[in-house]
C-alpha cells in the first residue's frame, strides 16, 4: 500500500526597503511596510485562504483519509498575524480536524544551518515554541529552509531531538536510488529522512497550468495512476511544494484546487493513503542511510546552495551577517532579535544571485544583483553598528558571555535571597508582632549576615557581586516595610 | 566583396570616439576574410595602420586637371597614396572645379578634425567622393556619421550601389534636444537615402526611428566593441597597486565635461559620498565647456579638496588614470554608445554607467543607474569603495565580459547586414 505525504511551505519574505548608505546610523527601520502588506494580503487572498479552505473541506469530506503537513516560517507568522490573521485562524481550524501536522523550521527561513549551530538551535526552538502556542503540539519533524540538508545538518537536527527531517530527492545524491522509501541520516540513524519526489511535485507546482506541457491538462486520476503504477515496493511518495503554488504559480482559474480536492478520492480507489511525515516515520522502516557531504536544497536545477552563496558578494554578506551571530544571541533587545530574523531570510541572498535565472526571475525592488547587494550591505552595516554599540567591542564574546552569565546568575540568587529574607521577616514578625521599633532595626540586622555570607558562596565574582548585594539588601527592607502594613 | 567606406578620423590621430570605432569596424571586416575595404579619409597623416583597409586621402584626390609629372606627385603625396592612384583619379574628373580653392595638384586641402568651417569641408568631401566613386569598383557604400553622409549619397547616385550609413551619434544626443537645423538636415537626408542604417545602440536606433522618421525595418542596432589592450597599455594597467596598498579610493569621471556627459550629477553624488567617508577622491579627467562651472560647484559644496581636475587625457594617459582608479563613473544624460566604460572594465576598473547610455544594453557586469538618480549613484560608489567583494566581483567578471565583446563579432554582424542589403537591392 502506497502512502502520499503532502507538505506545503508557508513563507513570505519581509521585504527590505530602499536603504541608502547615508541613512546608516540615522534610520534603524529596514522594512518596506507597503510592499509587505500588499504582498502578504495578495498571497493570502489569492492562494493561502482558498487553499486552506479547500483542505478544511477535504478534511471534513474524507476524515482521517486525508492528511497534510505544513511548515510556517516565523517571519511569515509575524506577517500573517499583522496583516492576514484569518489565515492563522483557518490553519487552526484545519488543525482541529486532526488532518494536519505542523513541522518545525528555522524561524527566519535563513541559512543559519550552514553558518552557526547555536543560531540554528535557537531559531528552531523559537519556531517550535510558536507552533506549540498556535497549534498545541510540539513538532517532531523538522524541515530546513528550502530543504537545505547535509550530513552535518542531519546530525545537528538529530541531536536536537527531532525524529525526522524532510529533504530534497536530488538526483545527484540519490543516483540509482528511488525517493519513494524512508531513509535515514548517515550520521545518526535515529533521524529519518523523507525525500521529495521532484517530478511529481513539480508536475503540480510548476507545470500544472502549462499548456505546452505534453501532459496538459492533468487530471487527478491520471496523476494518481502514475503513482499507482510505481513499483510495488516503493511505498512513500513525498509531494512537497510551496503553498503559493496553489493559486499563484498555478492560478486558481486553472482549477488546481479542484484537482487537489479530487486526490483523496481517486487515491482511495487505487488503495493509496495519505499520511503526515511523523506518521510515516512511526510506521515505516528506514531502508538505508543517505550520504550528503555537501548541502543540497530544492532550489534551481543544481539543487544546491549556489543561488544563495554562489558568488563572492553573497558570501561576503553571509559571513558579515553571521559574524555578529554570537553577540545577537547574547542580546535580549527585542527589536534587534526581530531585525536579525528578518535580515537572515534566504530570500535576501537570492536577490543577489548572478546566476542566469531566466527572464521571469523576481528580484523585488532591485534591478540588479549589485543593487540588491548594496542595499543589503547598507542595512547590515547599520545593524552591525547597533549590535556592536550594545556591548563594548574590545570585550571578547566568550568573556562577555561569561560576564553576562554571572550577572544573570547573581540576579537569580538575589531573587532567591529576597524570598528567604521575606520568609525570615515573616517569621520574625510572628515572634515580635507588636514591637514596631524592633522591626525597623531588623532589616539592618538581616542584611548584615547576608553580606558576610555572600563572599563564601561566590568567591570568583566577589567584586561584581558585592554592590549588587547591597542594592538587594536595600530593596529588601522596603519590601518588609510593605509586608506588615498589609497585615 | 568590396566596400567603399567614408570615414572622418582614424587612429592614431584621434579627435573623438569615431576614430576608434572606425578602426575597429575595418579590422572586424578584414577578419571576415573576403572583404576588401577602401577607406576615404579627409586628411590622413600617412602613419595610419593600413593593414585593415586601403586608405584614400581625400586631400590627394584631384578634382581639377593638372599636368604634373610622376616624381612631383610622388614627392608631394607619396607618403599617403601612390601616384598611380592619383592618375587613375585624374582620369575620372566629372566637372570643372577650378573655381574652388584647389592647389597645384588640383586637390583640395582639409584642415582635419572638427574645424570652424566644418560644413564647407563636408561639402568638399562629397565633391571629391564623386571622383572616387567614378574611379573605383565596389559593391556597397558605408558612411560613418553625418559628416560623410553627403559623400555617401553622392557615391550612391554615381554608382548605383546600396548605401549603408553608420550612426555613431545624432544631434539629439549632442544637444539634449536643441538640435542644429543644418546638422539635422544633413543627418535626415543621409538616413532618407540610406538602404540600411546601423546604429551603435538600441537607444540611438529609437532616436533614428522616432526623431528622424525612419522605417524601423531598415534600422539595426550594431553595438561597438573594444580591442584587447595593446601590450604597452596592458603594462601600464598592470602597475595597479595591490588592493591593500591603496589607502585612498579614487572615483573617476572621464570624458568631455559637457552637458551631454552629466558631470553635475557626478558632483552631486560625490558630495553625498564625502558626507559619509573621507577616504575617497574624485577625479574629473577631461575638459569642456562646463569645466569651470564644475570647479565652482565643487567649491560651493566644500569638496574641492577632494575633487581633482587634471584636464584632457589622451592615449596612454587614459590608462594611467584607469590604473589609479577604483571606480569609473559615466553619468551621461544621453550616450549613443560610450566606449570608455568598456576600456575601464578592460583595465580592471568596475564601472557605474547611466541607463541612458548605449553600452548599458550590452554590459551586465557593471552597475547601472539612471543619470538623474544621484542617490543610487552615490550608493553604488560607496558600496564599491567599502564592499571588497562587490569590487572584486565586478573587476574580475567585468573584464571577462568585455573580453568577449570583440570587433570580429561586430564585423560578422555587419557582414550579414551587407549580404541582406545586397540581396534586397
Amino acid at each position: 500500500m502506497k502512502t502520499i505525504c503532502l507538505y506545503f511551505e508557508i513563507h513570505q519574505n519581509v521585504h527590505l526597503k530602499r536603504y541608502r548608505f547615508f541613512e546608516i546610523g540615522k534610520d534603524h527601520y529596514y522594512f518596506d511596510d507597503y510592499e509587505n502588506e500588499r504582498g502578504i494580503t495578495e498571497t493570502a487572498e489569492r492562494s493561502y485562504i482558498p487553499a486552506i479552505k479547500t483542505f478544511i473541506e477535504m478534511a471534513k469530506l474524507y476524515g482521517k483519509a486525508f492528511k497534510v503537513a505544513f511548515s510556517i516560517s516565523g517571519c511569515a507568522i509575524e506577517l500573517l498575524e499583522q496583516y492576514a490573521p484569518e489565515v492563522i485562524e483557518l490553519l487552526q481550524e484545519l488543525n482541529d480536524t486532526g488532518c494536519a501536522e505542523f513541522l518545525a523550521e528555522p524561524y527566519s527561513h535563513g541559512l543559519s544551518s550552514l553558518a552557526n549551530e547555536d543560531v540554528f538551535r535557537d531559531e528552531v526552538a523559537r519556531q517550535a515554541k510558536k507552533m506549540k502556542e498556535l497549534f498545541g503540539k510540539k513538532p517532531t519533524v523538522l524541515r530546513n529552509s528550502s530543504l537545505i540538508y547535509s550530513d552535518d545538518i542531519g546530525g545537528l537536527v538529530a541531536s536536537m531531538g527531532y525524529k525526522g527531517m524532510i529533504a530534497e530527492g536530488a538526483k545527484h545524491i540519490l543516483g540509482w536510488k528511488s525517493p519513494h522509501f524512508l531513509y535515514h541520516c548517515a550520521q545518526n540513524p535515529n533521524l529519518k529522512l523523507l525525500l521529495r519526489d521532484y517530478k511529481l511535485s513539480d508536475d503540480i507546482s510548476l507545470r500544472f497550468n502549462d499548456s505546452s506541457w505534453s501532459e496538459y491538462p492533468l487530471f487527478a486520476d491520471t496523476y494518481m495512476d502514475w503513482i499507482a503504477q510505481l513499483p510495488e515496493e516503493e511505498k512513500v511518495i513525498n509531494i512537497f511544494m510551496e503553498l503559493c503554488a496553489l493559486g499563484i504559480y498555478q492560478p486558481l482559474s486553472s482549477n488546481i484546487l479542484e484537482f487537489i480536492k479530487a486526490l483523496p478520492a481517486v487515491a482511495k480507489d487505487r488503495g493509496i493513503t495519505f499520511a503526515t511525515p511523523s506518521e510515516i516515520i512511526a510506521k515505516s522502516k528506514s531502508v538505508a542511510p543517505i550520504e550528503v557531504p555537501y548541502p543540497m536544497s530544492w532550489n534551481d536545477e543544481e539543487r544546491d546552495t549556489s543561488c544563495w552563496l554562489g558568488n563572492v558578494m553573497q558570501r561576503e554578506a553571509f559571513h558579515k551577517l553571521y559574524s555578529v551571530a554570537e553577540r545577537v544571541l547574547i542580546c535580549k533587545d527585542r527589536r534587534i532579535t526581530q531585525d536579525w530574523d528578518r535580515i537572515q531570510a534566504s530570500n535576501n541572498f537570492r536577490f543577489m544571485t548572478t546566476k542566469n535565472m531566466g527572464v521571469g526571475f523576481y528580484r523585488g525592488i532591485y534591478d540588479s544583483p549589485y543593487d540588491a547587494f548594496t542595499n543589503y550591505m547598507n542595512i547590515l552595516g547599520d545593524f552591525i553598528n547597533r549590535v556592536n554599540s550594545l556591548y563594548p567591542l574590545d570585550i571578547e564574546n566568550d568573556e562577555l558571555n561569561a560576564l553576562l552569565t554571572t550577572i544573570r546568575n547573581q540576579a537569580d540568587e538575589i531573587t532567591v535571597k529576597d524570598a528567604e529574607i521575606a520568609r525570615l521577616q515573616a517569621r520574625l514578625s510572628k515572634f515580635e508582632p507588636a514591637e514596631k521599633e524592633e522591626e525597623k532595626k531588623a532589616p539592618a540586622k538581616k542584611a548584615a549576615p547576608k553580606k558576610a555570607a555572600a563572599p563564601k558562596k561566590e568567591a570568583p565574582a566577589k567584586k561584581a557581586a558585592a554592590p549588587k548585594k547591597e542594592a538587594a539588601a536595600k530593596k529588601a527592607p522596603a519590601k518588609k516595610a510593605a509586608a506588615p502594613k498589609k497585615k | 566583396m568590396k566596400v567603399l567606406m567614408f570615414g572622418w578620423e582614424y587612429p592614431p590621430h584621434v579627435f573623438g570616439g569615431l576614430a576608434t570605432a572606425n578602426y575597429g569596424i575595418s579590422q572586424g571586416l578584414k577578419a571576415q576574410g573576403d572583404i576588401e575595404t577602401l577607406l576615404c579619409l579627409p586628411r590622413p597623416f600617412g602613419d595610419e595602420d593600413r593593414s585593415a583597409a586601403k586608405i584614400i586621402g581625400m586631400n590627394c584626390v584631384p578634382i581639377a586637371w593638372r599636368d604634373v609629372n610622376y616624381d612631383y606627385v610622388q614627392q608631394r603625396i607619396g607618403n599617403i597614396m601612390s601616384p598611380d592612384d592619383y592618375y587613375r583619379f585624374r582620369d575620372h574628373l566629372y566637372a570643372d572645379f577650378n573655381y574652388m580653392h584647389v592647389n597645384d595638384l588640383g586637390c583640395m586641402e582639409f584642415a582635419g578634425g572638427y574645424p570652424k568651417n566644418l560644413t564647407e569641408e563636408i561639402n568638399n568631401y562629397s565633391i571629391i567622393a564623386g571622383v572616387v566613386a567614378r574611379t573605383e569598383q565596389f559593391d556597397i557604400i558605408h558612411a560613418h556619421d553625418w559628416l560623410t553622409y553627403p559623400a555617401g549619397i553622392h557615391a550612391k547616385q554615381v554608382s548605383g550601389r546600396p548605401l549603408v550609413i553608420h550612426v555613431h551619434a545624432t544631434d539629439f544626443d549632442r544637444s539634449r534636444g536643441n538640435v542644429n537645423p543644418t546638422v539635422y538636415g544633413i543627418e535626415r537626408n543621409g538616413m532618407d537615402n540610406a538602404d540600411c542604417i546601423m546604429c551603435v545602440s538600441e537607444l540611438t536606433r529609437q532616436t533614428v526611428i522616432n526623431h528622424y522618421g525612419q522605417d524601423p525595418a531598415k534600422c539595426f542596432a550594431m553595438h561597438n566593441a573594444v580591442y584587447p589592450l595593446a601590450p604597452e597599455l596592458q603594462e601600464i594597467v598592470d602597475q595597479r597597486l595591490p588592493y591593500k596598498d591603496r589607502k585612498e579610493k579614487v572615483i573617476t569621471f572621464l570624458g568631455r565635461i559637457t552637458m551631454q556627459k552629466g558631470p553635475e550629477y557626478f558632483i552631486e553624488a560625490a558630495k553625498r559620498v564625502l558626507e559619509r567617508t573621507q577616504n575617497v577622491r574624485f577625479c574629473f579627467a577631461g575638459s569642456g565647456d562646463m569645466m569651470n562651472a564644475m570647479i565652482d560647484m565643487a567649491a560651493a559644496y566644500g569638496i574641492a579638496d577632494r575633487c581633482h581636475f587634471p584636464g584632457f587625457m589622451k592615449g596612454k594617459q587614459v590608462f594611467e588614470i584607469f590604473r589609479d582608479s577604483d571606480v569609473y563613473v559615466m553619468p551621461s544624460v544621453s550616450e549613443p554608445f560610450g566606449i570608455s566604460p568598456l576600456e575601464a572594465m578592460q583595465s580592471g576598473v568596475p564601472s557605474i554607467i547611466s541607463k541612458q547610455s548605449g553600452c548599458a544594453e550590452i554590459l551586465d557586469k557593471c552597475i547601472k543607474t539612471d543619470y538623474w538618480d544621484i542617490d543610487a549613484m552615490a550608493d553604488a560608489m560607496y558600496s564599491l569603495c567599502t564592499n571588497d567583494s562587490l569590487h572584486e566581483y565586478l573587476q574580475v567578471e567585468g573584464k571577462k565580459e568585455v573580453d568577449g565583446i570583440t570587433w570580429e563579432k561586430v564585423g560578422e554582424r555587419i557582414r550579414r547586414l551587407y549580404d541582406q542589403c545586397l540581396a534586397r537591392y
